[in-house]
């Protein structure tokens, strides 16, 4: 589209952009501040900024008092694992809403979407009770299905989304050609798919990685992930800011290297269906 | 092998019916054309031949076995599509391999059959490309390459020049012919174009909303056909069909002459018109004719280079053993 833009309206536009962009980035970037701070400097009044003693006992601290790599363990195997849990059940599901759709395919899929409109304090009691029955109370295998069951929704949609995108017709010249539905699916949907199976898988695991409500109430001690782990910073011994900081650094640190290292993926992934 | 009947079958979108039932036998070795506008169903037949679409009701049998409901893969057919649905991700060879892949057939016989594929159809030197590194004519013989080497009992092709510019069309026409000569193997050709019905079929099925208007080789359908719609679908240019007074001197409701068979002169014939639009091919030219009281237009075709300026007036006469007679429903009177 050609138009004119004036310099001015250049400089004006990419100012508010900064702006904004470092408005969204502000928490982080004062989290990890704080996380070299004193406790006494976390807390002074005016804040400091970038001129204080920098130090790393909070790390240590943190460190000293908790089991991080269990935390950091239990978190990559939840996350992973409810993900591709959830990737096992998705594109067979994905594959026969995109391929064969029914009558009620449309609806089904609100129905699915329509779960996430649920509030998860919703079916608190039952799952506790029914993980408690099952004896899976605290276990990561509990979590693993769990978040599974939380994010399968977004799972199908996405998967469904990139499917649709891929001609009918190759499918029908892979059944032509003597494949039966496995061979369909693991010799030509899932690689023609492998894009979009990518930045889905990405995507949940970062959801999983960050999911909070579930991880906290149905755990204790041996599947507590990195949230746990942050959480339990904060309750006992009243607000220590640094050493909160520095544990939610240590939390989020890995998930955000691997979101640097996979921004492509992760826009493809976060702008699904934008663009037909 | 290769014989495949079709017994009554019917089939049906919703409360749609687009195949009302239907009977056809399609003779081993034979090539056979489904042709007819788009809509008439001619795809839809082929896919139910496939096992691509259930059929609503009817049978199909395959070299004698009832194959309604068997699943494509067990057919033993192979189709070659209008978008050639190549596997993206995968080499030339490994395309062509699949369907052997899939039927379990050992590498050193799928390296020979792939060999032969590609020497026959000139893919030797894009074996290890992907088909989005090929044009259209490459990927339209990697797409007939994949269904050779799985020696089906019939080849099924749903409109696959169609995507082709018309000089490759041509040469592809050509290949597929040549194919099926050496092959000997039965095919189920699927077209709109009635030039590729024509010049391929052994056999030409016309279709019109799901229903066979007729069967038979093409001559038999441009010399005789059964009634107004494959008149006026199989030919080219068009035939001219007249209707009123004129048709009821010949006891007709209607009365049909090809563009060929109609003679011109300047100064006599049996009708006279006013030149429109004409069309210098070189060895034909079609002159389209007005006012001539008997239809908005009709056309004529001359062989060799004919002067004809817009608004001559021309005179035109049928060659009287060339005229078709329809009756008010439109079917053939002999």
């Amino acid at each position: 589209m050609a138009r004119a833009i004036t310099t001015q309206k250049k400089v004006m536009w990419t100012a508010l952009a900064w702006a904004f962009g470092l408005t969204m980035f502000f928490p982080i970037l004062w989290t990890f501040l704080t996380s070299f701070k004193t406790e006494a400097a976390a807390i002074s009044d005016p804040p400091v900024w970038f001129f204080f003693d920098w130090t790393l006992e909070n790390y240590v601290d943190v460190q000293a008092r908790s089991n991080y790599p269990k935390a950091l363990m239990n978190s990559i195997i939840i996350s992973v694992g409810s993900t591709f849990l959830g990737i096992l059940i998705a594109v067979p599901a994905a594959w026969s809403m995109a391929f064969v759709p029914g009558r009620k395919t449309k609806d089904v899929l609100l129905w699915m979407l329509s779960t996430k409109m649920l509030p998860a304090v919703g079916v608190l009691y039952p799952l506790v009770l029914l993980a408690k029955w099952l004896g899976v109370m605290d276990s990561r295998i509990l979590l693993v299905v769990v978040l599974m069951l939380i994010n399968l929704p977004i799972i199908v949609w996405m998967l469904y989304t990139y499917f649709r995108e891929i001609p009918g017709e190759i499918l029908e010249a892979a059944r032509m050609d003597g494949a039966g539905l496995k061979a369909e699916i693991l010799y030509v949907l899932t690689p023609m798919a492998l894009p979009g199976i990518a930045s889905t898988v990405l995507l949940n695991i970062i959801l999983a990685w960050n999911e909070a409500f579930w991880t906290i109430l149905l755990t204790t001690v041996n599947a507590a992930p990195l949230t746990s782990f942050i959480a339990s910073f904060s309750a006992p011994e009243g607000l220590f800011y640094a050493k909160l900081s520095a544990a939610s650094m240590m939390a989020i640190a890995p998930i955000l290297v691997m979101g640097w290292f996979s921004q492509k993926q992760l826009v493809r992934g976060l702008t699904f269906g934008a663009v037909k | 092998m290769g014989q495949i009947s079709l017994n009554q079958v019917t089939k049906s979108f919703g409360d749609v019916q687009v195949i009302p039932p239907l009977d056809l036998e399609i003779n081993e070795g034979e090539f056979v054309v489904f042709v007819g506008p788009s809509g008439c169903g001619k795809s839809t037949l082929l896919r139910l031949i496939a096992g691509l679409e259930d059929t609503s009701s009817g049978h199909i049998s395959i070299d004698g076995n009832d194959a309604t409901v068997l699943p494509p893969a067990k057919r033993g057919l192979a189709m070659v599509f209008q978008s050639y649905a190549l596997y993206p991700h995968m080499s030339v060879r490994k395309n062509i391999a699949f369907p052997m892949r899939m039927a379990g057939i050992d590498e050193a016989t799928q390296k020979a059959k792939i060999d032969a594929a590609a020497t026959a159809l000139n893919l030797t030197d894009y074996l290890d490309r992907k088909p989005g590194q090929l044009s259209g004519g490459q990927r339209q013989r990697v797409a007939i390459g994949r269904a050779i080497v799985r020696e089906p009992s019939a080849f099924l092709f749903d409109e696959p020049l169609s995507n082709l510019d018309a000089a490759l069309r041509v040469g592809m026409r050509l290949e597929i012919m040549e194919h099926h000569k050496k092959l000997q193997t039965t095919m189920v050709y699927v077209t709109h174009d009635q030039v590729e019905a024509m010049t391929m079929a052994d056999k030409i099925v016309v279709l019109q909303a799901g229903v066979i208007e007729q069967v038979g080789s093409p001559l038999e359908l441009y010399h005789a056909p059964r009634n107004k719609f494959v008149a006026g679908f199989i030919g080219s240019p068009k035939m001219n069909l007249i209707e009123g007074a004129e048709a009821a001197k010949h006891n007709a409701t209607t009365i049909g002459i090809r563009p060929e068979h109609l003679g011109v002169s300047k100064t006599e014939g049996l009708w006279k018109g006013r030149v429109g639009v004409a069309e210098h091919l070189g060895s034909d030219t079609f002159i389209h004719v007005h006012d001539t009281g008997l239809m908005d237009m009709m056309t004529v075709r001359i062989t060799g280079d004919i002067e004809a300026r817009h608004g001559d007036t021309i005179y035109l006469t049928p060659d009287m053993d060339q005229l078709h007679r329809f009756d008010a429903q439109g079917l053939r009177i002999a």
